[in-house]
């Protein structure tokens, strides 16, 4: 990365007015919100208490286009009748809605973990969270930032 | 037309847990998004995923317009006994695939 | 999911920053456009169950045995298994008999078509035409591009090198000011490739579906703000030829998958 130190201040700049020109630019619906994500949490687990430390969320930190970014969410689980991921959920904070999806999981899958592919509308945060056969939630966050394409077609196809 | 490609192993021994890896074509339109004349180009995308290993159902996902085009699910299940894996996808506009694996259990 | 605007008012005024700064002096080697991309999109494109250009390709191969209705013959038919068409998508664009003009890849498909099958032309960058030029292409993968040395194809490609150090559009750019002056430097969060062809049809995220060079050449033409071709313009062929040339001997990564 040559000049990065001469460019910086600069690029930031820019991406902050080419973001003000796409506000312009398109009538957008809603976006979520920190509030949204935080709304869209409780649905998901209530009033019960978020535990960190086993969910495992995995998405690179720099996304080259955020129309699909791969994502792994496991959990160190024995995957037993008595002891088992029963769900995972993952949600963002700044698209159009805060879910992403919702895995159900049970003894039959031997190892809890989910790969998929997810659009990322723009930088922002993302939150896993596993419920086990005990009842308690689980949380991991992914923080990523989302880099634009260069060179896009004028019109979706 | 083959749209879907599936990877689960020919054979597996008793016990063992072993991935599913699964890729299929799909728009997975959001209907967030603006066509060129200014309106909304209406949702279509695969809502739901699920694989059954010999009729019982081991793993289901509910999908989203966040998911990326061409939806590509991995997993995992315990080999039992031999028989078959059925994958299926439905969604908008009476979208629905469903694709059979056989697996030999040794 | 939106950033097409902000992709183009990125591009133009994000080059007028890398442009302003120090031009690159070295020429660097030669190296695929799957170098400048991250760990995670080498791994979907080297992982054939994650490759979603694969769907495309499997797709091609069920096209490649299917009948058509007027001929009742299948590429198949006269060709043999597809793995018979190792080595073509290397040496395209190429003079093919009863042309007088070097054709693409898709070109030579749709006189297939139409010649030999006595179907209907298939669509610019119809799924269909996609599926068969990726499966055709796929069986080169890992062959070094190598252009046919035919002098009749020589006043195309300097043709299409006379195109690429053109300066259009409102930014007044050539494709060798970003692809060969600015190459490894970043466009916005970008790293510029060399723009070698190596991968076509590639799968672009951005696009989220398998497209042609000549789609991303047009890509290319509105992020420069220039007028594109028209779909059928000789000029996408003569870029491609030269492109092609230029990048003789790196190999065929069909389909490769891109930002």
């Amino acid at each position: 990365m040559p000049d990065s130190r001469s460019t910086t201040g600069r690029r930031v700049f820019l991406i902050r007015a080419a973001g003000a020109a796409a506000a312009l630019a398109f009538a957008r619906p809603a976006l979520a919100t920190p509030d949204s994500l935080q709304a869209a949490i409780k649905d998901v687990v209530g009033d019960a208490p978020l535990r960190e430390g086993r969910l495992v969320l995995e998405l690179p930190p720099l996304a080259e286009n955020g129309n699909s970014v791969s994502m792994t969410v496991s959990m160190d689980s024995p995957m037993t009748e008595a002891d088992h991921v029963r769900a995972i959920h993952v949600l963002n904070e700044k698209n159009p809605q805060p879910h992403v999806m919702s895995a159900r999981l049970g003894p039959a899958a031997g190892k809890a973990q989910v790969t998929t592919r997810i659009k990322l509308n723009d930088s922002q945060k993302v939150v896993a969270i596993a419920e086990t056969s005990d009842g308690t939630f689980w949380v991991a966050e992914a923080d990523v930032i989302v880099t634009l394409a260069a060179c896009v077609e004028d019109m979706p196809q | 037309m083959s749209n879907a490609l599936i990877n689960v192993p020919r054979t597996v021994r008793r016990g063992e847990v072993f991935q599913i890896r699964t890729l299929i074509s799909h728009r997975m339109e959001t209907g967030f998004r603006a066509g060129t004349n200014g309106q909304l180009i209406p949702r279509d995308i695969i809502d739901r995923f699920s694989c059954t290993y010999n009729g019982v159902e081991v793993f289901s996902m509910r999908l989203t317009p966040a998911i990326a085009a061409n939806p590509f699910i991995g997993f995992h299940t315990r080999a039992t006994e031999s028989g078959t894996i059925v994958l299926r996808w439905t969604g908008d506009n009476g979208f629905s695939v469903e694709e059979t694996v056989a697996i030999e259990v040794v | 999911m939106s950033g097409l605007r902000r992709g183009s008012v990125c591009l133009g005024l994000c080059l007028v920053a890398a442009l302003t700064a120090n031009a690159q002096t070295d020429a660097p080697s030669r190296r695929s456009g799957y170098h400048d991309m991250g760990k995670p999109l080498q791994a979907m494109q080297d992982d054939d169950m994650a490759n979603p250009g694969m769907l495309w390709v499997g797709e091609g191969a069920n096209l490649w045995n299917q009948r058509f209705a007027a001929a009742d013959k299948s590429c198949a038919d006269c060709h043999g298994a597809v793995q018979s068409m190792s080595g073509v998508a290397a040496r395209y664009p190429a003079f093919t008999a009863g042309s007088d003009q070097p054709v693409t890849l898709e070109q030579r498909i749709n006189l297939c078509r139409t010649q030999n099958q006595r179907a209907d032309r298939l669509a610019d960058g119809s799924r269909e035409l996609m599926a068969l030029t990726a499966v055709v292409a796929h069986q080169s993968r890992n062959q070094p591009i190598a252009p046919p040395d035919d002098p009749r194809l020589r006043p195309f490609i300097a043709a299409g090198e006379a195109l690429y150090r053109l300066r259009q559009g409102q930014l007044n750019l050539s494709c060798a000011q970003c692809h060969d002056d600015n190459a490894g430097r970043k466009l916005a969060g970008v790293t510029i490739p060399q723009a070698h062809p190596t991968g076509y049809p590639i799968y672009r995220l951005e696009w989220q579906s398998l497209g042609s060079l000549k789609r991303r050449l047009r890509n290319c033409l509105v992020g420069m703000r220039a007028e594109p071709y028209a779909p059928d313009a000789p000029e996408y062929v003569q870029l491609e030829l030269f492109l092609m040339d230029r990048a003789r001997g790196l190999k065929l990564e069909t389909p490769g998958v891109r930002p």
